[in-house]
């Protein structure tokens, strides 16, 4: 008995604990149920991966649909690709919880945060264990909401109540794709067990399973932020920091990645599909990246940072190499949750400040901060031995074998990747300082956590995972080729290189290029105005769509019309009908001799057919 | 000997009728139609019913028609005003009219082709002691209930005509 | 010798139905109307009559002996209320009994 449910029955336990009794706890009890439980949980997690071999683990819990042929049960499954899954969600989540302490320690609803935190990583890990689509789909939905609720936690600001709707319902369109897929899923497969799915693929038309394979890659879309439904993610910066690293970074944004891996027998099969995955992914991973140079919010950099990665990942699961978007996925978590908890300690040292322009010289002054984010960047722009170099390496070379203009376009990014990252750094750490504030280092619960990640950003490469995933994903052995590794490398330098020349040696040349780029430099700073377009070719024709025809047409006019016009004509019949009533006797004889007439001519009419 | 017999009669009934329908003094009215009870008796006896014809002139024509009589003096109703005030009646009633007794017409003949010729003595099923065993075999339970409605309406009468007003 | 053919009798009746029906119709004061009703009976009457005639029984006859009774009830009550309204409405003029109009 593994009892597998312990692993997300345990935070569950906490948010209902906390959720119902937190108000009356006092700080120091809140954090022992919260951040115990996800510790827990790890600790069983570990175990069980621990024990896990190269088999598959099932556990089947009780049947939740039996609905004619169609029987769903509550089962939760761990194979070793669930087991990477695991090991990030509860191992970063454990250390994000920790950090939560220090950074959430001034602010209103205390229990309420760690609970909805904790009822986050029940679902994420309901997720992750499910070992059928419509479990995995709760947890996606799950996840979701717990996603809404965050992001507006500060609930009496609008603009994060905005976010969090605008979160949720671009979430929605996504989650569309993903139920259609699975209705598509019951006709053609009549199950929706994974294992049932995968062994029966193989016999299905290509076209069947090219239709399943886009439906679920509009969820993937959606739940994870690419191009077109990226666009709730950088207003998702809204909520606490974080939720940011936690929800937007390492984990759920992740599950549309690990969803399309866990669907590869579909994908493999479906091969115009997973083009289509690979191009999505190196898009949006290019695109991302442009917005993300030149923006002057720290999250709002990390957060498009998470977009282009994010775009890596699909691409490396869109080329057929799917462990190396895996392995992305694992790196990333590593350093993209230091980059946004680190600029959350950045932020908790200045007070809340969060523009980059009032910032600089900070190096000095928070330096645990500075080295652990100097480690999370140095990951980032895939510089060797870092971890971060290793998993992007694996996608850049799997791309050059499947086209290599996919690897030139994703050298490029990795480029700009390393431009922005470091700008971010030296606009924030170098110079002299330009704010009001009087920045102080983090409290040990905020930079314990930071180094522990930093470490992992830099050793987690060791950790080779398309090895570990080599029974799952096979991969074919790709020859070694030294010169694309070299030049992937040399990209990330130069791009240091660049930033380092355009903020330290010679600081004024960053706004002299921006303004003599005038009209393209507006265009990527406004984002490409994908928000403005999107107000007014889908949000405003739906909103007056819904108000002029739908609301004033159809239901004030057609239905509440068609009950009040049975009301009026009712009383407009009666009104005729009450004239017959005259008192009169003589008028009264009149309709009952016309009343006799028509009797009369119908029992003769009777008579003479008969 | 009969049709002119029937057809005196009959012209005598319908003059009356007309006559009732158009006198202005009620009394006038009714005196004419005791003249159509009178002519409608002896074509009953033409039709061989006796006793029905005996019990029209005594019942009918001699004490329904006197309590008519009597009202009409007891009321001092005198003859009527001109103009009327139903409108339906007056747009819709002559045509309804004329459409009746087409339409009564057409029936009888579609249906009722000149047949049985009607000889006075021809039917000999209407005399009283027939009727009357009819009436206590075949037709009892009517005959019963018939006279607790002529009681009830004894009871009713005496009570709506109390003096209390 | 033959005689007049039956339907002669029921277009009588029709006639002198439609009369009373006139009657009811076109005249003003209550006692004029009852006696068109009083005719209406009649015509109905002859024309069970001639029926019972034509089928050779006496139902007809025992029929049209109850709807003589049965009117001379109705004549007795109906009378009687039409005193009724005379007393409370000091008219015979049935237009002028108008007081359930809506």
């Amino acid at each position: 008995m593994h009892r597998l449910w312990l692993i997300s029955a345990l935070p569950f336990a906490g948010f209902l604990i906390n959720g119902i009794f937190g108000r009356r706890f006092s700080k120091g009890v809140v954090n022992a149920i919260a951040i115990g439980s996800v510790l827990l949980s790890f600790v069983w997690a570990l175990k069980t991966v621990l024990g896990l071999g190269e088999d598959r683990i099932f556990e089947h819990y009780f049947n939740w649909i039996v609905a004619g042929g169609l029987q769903v049960g509550c089962d939760f499954a761990v194979d070793r690709l669930t087991a990477v899954m695991l090991l990030v969600v509860t191992g970063v989540g454990s250390l994000i919880h920790i950090y939560s302490i220090g950074y959430m320690a001034h602010e209103g609803g205390y229990y309420r945060f760690f609970a909805y935190m904790n009822l986050f990583m029940f679902f994420m890990l309901t997720l992750v264990l499910a070992a059928n689509y419509l479990l995995l789909f709760v947890g996606w939905e799950g996840v979701g909401l717990c996603s809404y609720l965050l992001i507006g936690f500060w609930f009496h600001k609008k603009s994060a109540t905005d976010a969090g709707n605008k979160a949720f319902i671009v979430n929605r369109i996504g989650d569309f794709g993903f139920s259609l897929a699975m209705l598509m899923i019951v006709v053609s497969f009549g199950t929706l067990d994974f294992g049932r799915v995968f062994q029966a693929a193989a016999t299905k038309p290509e076209a069947v399973l090219a239709t399943i394979a886009m439906l679920l890659l509009v969820g993937a879309c959606g739940k994870s932020a690419q191009f077109p439904l990226y666009v709730w993610l950088p207003d998702a910066m809204e909520g606490p920091t974080p939720v940011s690293a936690l929800i937007h970074a390492a984990t759920m944004v992740t599950a549309g990645v690990y969803m399309v891996a866990r669907s590869f027998p579909i994908y493999l099969r479906a091969p115009a599909a997973l083009e289509m995955v690979a191009y999505m992914g190196l898009f949006t991973a290019a695109f991302a990246a442009t917005i993300g140079l030149a923006q002057n919010d720290i999250k709002k950099v990390f957060a498009y940072s998470t977009v282009s990665q994010l775009g890596y990942m699909f691409l490396g699961a869109g080329t057929g190499a799917f462990s190396a978007g895996i392995y992305h996925l694992m790196t990333h978590a590593f350093f993209k949750a230091l980059l946004f908890l680190g600029a959350g300690s950045v932020i908790h040292a200045l007070s809340g400040e969060q523009d980059m322009r009032n910032m600089g010289g900070l190096r000095k002054k928070i330096p645990v901060t500075f080295w652990t984010l100097m480690m999370a960047a140095i990951s980032i722009s895939g510089v060797p031995p870092f971890a971060g170099f290793f998993s992007k390496d694996a996608i850049l070379v799997a791309a050059y074998q499947h086209a290599p203009w996919m690897y030139w376009v994703g050298t490029i990014t990795a480029g700009l990747t390393a431009f922005y990252v470091f700008r971010a750094m030296f606009l924030t750490f170098f110079g002299e300082y330009r704010g009001h504030e009087h920045p102080h280092e983090s409290p040990k619960v905020i930079t314990i956590p930071l180094a522990v990640l930093a470490v992992l950003s830099v050793v987690g490469g060791f950790i080779r995972i398309p090895v570990w995933l080599e029974k799952i994903f096979p991969t074919a052995e790709a020859p070694e080729n030294f010169s694309l590794v070299a030049i992937s490398v040399a990209a990330g330098l130069i791009g240091i290189g660049i930033a380092y020349i355009m903020y330290i040696a010679k600081p004024g040349l960053a706004d002299s290029v921006s303004s003599s780029l005038g009209g393209l430099y507006r265009l990527v700073y406004n984002k490409y105005f994908v928000d403005e377009i999107y107000d007014a070719a889908v949000v405003k024709p739906l909103v007056s769509g819904s108000r002029v025809v739908l609301w004033r047409g159809v239901d004030a006019g057609l239905i509440d019309g068609a009950v009040n016009g049975v009301g009026s004509t009712s009383q407009g019949l009666g009104g005729w009908l009450k004239l017959f009533q005259s008192g009169n006797i003589r008028s009264y004889a009149t309709w009952v001799l016309f009343g006799s007439i028509i009797l009369l001519l119908t029992l003769g009419l009777i008579g003479a057919v008969r | 000997m009969d049709v002119i017999l029937f057809l005196v009669f009959a012209i005598i009934a319908v003059v009356c009728a007309v006559n009732v329908v158009v006198q202005t003094h009620p009394i006038s009215s009714a005196i004419s139609l005791i003249g159509v009870m009178g002519s409608l008796a002896v074509l009953y006896l033409l039709l061989g019913a006796e006793f029905l014809a005996m019990a029209q002139i005594i019942v009918y024509a001699g004490a329904v028609m006197v309590l008519f009589v009597f009202v009409i003096m007891l009321l001092n109703a005198g003859s009527e005003a001109k103009r009327g005030r139903s409108l339906a009646a007056q747009l819709l009633g002559f045509p309804l009219l004329i459409a009746f007794l087409a339409l009564a017409s057409y029936f009888i003949q579609r249906f009722y082709p000149g047949n049985t010729p009607v000889h006075f003595g021809a039917f000999k099923g209407g005399t009283a002691q027939i009727i009357g065993r009819a009436l206590f075999t075949q037709y009892l339970l009517p005959f019963e209930v018939t006279s607790i409605l002529i009681l009830i309406a004894i009871v009713g009468a005496v009570v709506l005509a109390r003096k209390e007003i | 010798m033959s005689g007049p053919p039956l339907n002669w009798y029921l277009i009588l009746s029709a006639v002198l139905f439609a009369l009373g029906v006139a009657g009811f119709l076109f005249r003003k004061s209550i006692i004029t109307i009852f006696m068109s009703i009083e005719l209406m009976l009649n015509a109905v009457n002859l024309s069970f009559v001639a029926f019972s005639y034509q089928l050779k029984q006496v139902n007809g006859h025992v029929f049209a002996f109850f709807v003589m009774v049965v009117a001379a009830a109705e004549a007795a009550v109906g009378l009687a209320i039409i005193l009724t309204v005379f007393k409370n409405r000091e008219t015979l003029n049935v237009d002028q009994v108008n007081s359930m109009k809506y």
